[in-house]
């Protein structure tokens, strides 16, 4: 049983649906990167998990979420706060917006095993310190009595990556944490990512629109397309025999070495808002592979050597065209 | 300096420094945004420009078109150097040359439909047109960037990024130029967007025979778009790779290429980590700006600054132990 089973996820906000049928799991140890362009319905899936839905509005209308055997999505608000932050932990995109501007970025880690483990301030500050310089935060106890404001974008996202790991939690969830940074800044955090998930045994959901951070770090990888998933697998398996045609497309709109001029042309027409699904397969007024029922009839999730896809017309599965 | 074709546009040691102060009652403080800058860029062809936020590229771009002053140094487009032209003479130049920006939603007036905004250029350069040569020339802009008519009445919330950057473009295009500087045309798009803006602009370009200026921080981007690329650190070009795919000898570039997300997991990257930060441009070391994160770094690359050397290749790095 794995440390984080989602099944059959649909939320419903202020009347519309956004995902519907999520379904995906996490074990310890294990990176799984949750990818989509934006309005896939990424960062709704992340607070579904973390029990954030009703701060915007929302709820879950069905499925369930499971974690360590208790059912996240029927979880009291108040039993739920014990689990996150502790447990559960999540780093947001823009770091600006996770760290308290006027409080100093020790006291602000400090709170968080305070809260969860129960230190003093002494121990607490000694936690603070030694994680930080685990992050490679150079001069961690000069640091420690900073403001937000004096650091790098890059550092302060290491001081939330920090705060996350000040419980100890078994869980981690990262939105977009590196979209906001410079690319030799990003490739550090991803990379601190990577090993923090080795050394620890935590598992970890990478939400994120780069296929290219996925290759490079995830071990399975779940497609969403307009708030339904479209493929999962492990990552091999998806980028190199993608079933669902809208994961080649995507795959193939990041330009590699070998790609020649002119064969970069992306994916016609546009993710589609959640007021304006289209009936039956989300993706079909953008597939070059459509046919007759891919209009009207929604394609079922179909598993195939451990993947799993949804589609009246896959790839590299037998099924004629 | 570019394999035989002649330049369209070339930049003579381009300076351009910001003055600020810390505070009401600090000193003043001075930052070289630019810091000599001397550069050919081919006609029709598409000479890019990479580097991280600092570097000095969205500025460089603004000087290009003399959309910001520079300190010292000079532009020549097509032979006339822009800095002595007068007002009346720039406006009348600047038909040649035009600016696609990042975000196209801050670009045109909310008020307008796209009719006024893909007309504003020739309102702009006192260019009257009848109102079915309006029309005509609309829905020309529309088509050349694979609009439909019907976009003509919409207002810029109604469309979607995508379509508002094509409008961007086409805008740009309206008064047939020769030469657009893109500024990260594409990094606030989706991919299978930012790939279908990248091909239009590919076609307009052989299309059109137009010469591009492309400004981004997404080398792979840069590596499959450009025949050409620039690297930028704190101001300065550290290297000119004279074709997309040559080897890189900065350490910088190196580093650049290495950050690169491969999408394909059988190549995985070893994990060499750049240390440390890019530096304020406010205090910038005396030697090469990269030698605190450099792994090559020594006392000679911290007390003096290397020039940028050009090879018979038309390869160019400003390094003291080049790769």
């Amino acid at each position: 049983m794995a440390l984080l089973t989602v099944e059959n996820l649909g939320i419903d906000i202020h009347g519309i649906r956004p995902l519907d049928g999520v379904s995906f799991s996490v074990d310890k140890g294990e990176i799984l990167g949750i990818v989509g362009e934006s309005g896939s319905g990424k960062s709704l899936t992340a607070l579904s998990v973390i029990g954030l839905l009703p701060l915007i509005g929302g709820r879950i209308l069905r499925g369930s979420i499971r974690f360590d055997g208790i059912d996240l999505a029927t979880l009291p608000e108040a039993e739920f706060r014990r689990l996150r932050g502790r447990r559960i932990a999540f780093i947001t995109q823009n770091p600006m917006t996770s760290l308290d501007p006027v409080m100093r970025i020790g006291a602000q880690i400090d709170q968080v095993s305070m809260l969860h483990l129960g230190l003093d301030a002494r121990a607490a500050q000694a936690r603070s310190i030694e994680i930080m310089a685990q992050l490679r935060i150079p001069e961690a106890a000069t640091i420690y009595h900073h403001f937000p404001h004096q650091l790098s974008g890059g550092m302060k996202q290491r001081i939330v990556i920090a705060m996350a790991l000040a419980a100890d939690p078994d869980l981690i969830i990262a939105d977009e944490p590196t979209t906001a940074l410079d690319v030799t800044i990003q490739a550090q955090i991803v990379d601190l990512l990577v090993e923090l998930v080795r050394e620890r045994d935590v598992a970890l959901i990478l939400i994120t629109h780069d296929m290219g951070v996925v290759a490079q770090t995830c071990d399975r990888v779940v497609v969403l397309y307009a708030g339904r998933v479209a493929e999962s697998d492990a990552v091999a398996a998806i980028f190199e025999r993608p079933r669902h045609p809208y994961t080649r497309a995507l795959i193939g709109c990041i330009p590699r070495d070998e790609t020649a001029h002119g064969n970069l042309t992306g994916i016609p027409g546009a993710v589609p808002s959640v007021a304006h699904y289209p009936a039956g397969c989300r993706f079909h007024p953008r597939c070059p592979r459509r046919g007759a029922p891919c209009d009207h009839i929604v394609p079922v999730s179909a598993a195939m050597d451990g993947g799993l896809f949804a589609c009246h017309f896959p790839e590299n599965s037998g099924v004629a065209r | 300096m570019s394999g035989g074709a002649q330049n369209l546009v070339e930049l003579r040691q381009l300076s351009k420094r910001f003055e600020s102060r810390r505070g009401l009652f600090g000193k003043p403080r001075a930052m070289t945004a630019v810091d000599d800058v001397t550069l050919g860029i081919p006609k029709g062809r598409v000479t890019g420009v990479v580097g991280e936020s600092g570097c000095g590229k969205s500025t460089l771009a603004r000087l290009v078109l003399r959309l910001l002053e520079a300190s010292s140094g000079e532009v020549v487009f097509d032979g006339m150097p822009l800095g002595q032209l007068s007002g009346g003479a720039l406006r009348k130049l600047r038909r040649r040359m035009q600016m696609v920006f990042q975000d196209p939603y801050s670009a045109i007036d909310p008020r307008y439909n796209m009719a006024d905004a893909l007309l504003e250029p020739h309102r702009i350069q006192g260019i009257r047109l009848s109102r079915a040569d309006a029309r005509t020339v609309v829905g020309e802009l529309l088509g050349m960037v694979g609009l439909g008519p019907q976009i003509a009445a919409s207002f810029p919330h109604q469309l979607s990024g995508g379509q508002r950057q094509r409008i961007g473009i086409a805008r740009a295009l309206a008064l047939k130029p020769d030469f657009l500087v893109l500024d990260e045309p594409t990094a606030s798009l989706d991919v299978s967007i930012q790939a279908q803006i990248i091909a239009l602009l590919e076609q307009l370009r052989s299309e059109l025979g137009l010469t591009y200026l492309f400004i981004s921080h997404d080398l792979g981007l840069v590596r499959y778009f450009c025949d050409r690329i620039v690297v930028m650190y704190l101001g300065r070009v550290v290297e000119v790779l004279p074709q997309p795919h040559a080897a890189p000898r900065h350490h910088y570039t190196r580093a650049l290429l290495d950050s690169n997300f491969v999408p394909d997991p059988k190549r995985r990257r070893t994990i060499r980590r750049l240390t440390g930060e890019i530096p304020s441009a406010f205090d910038l070391p005396p030697g090469c700006a990269f030698a605190a994160r450099c792994p090559r770094a020594d006392a000679t690359c911290r007390a003096i600054r290397p020039d940028l050397t050009q090879t018979a290749d038309g390869h160019a790095a400003a390094c003291h132990h080049p790769l």
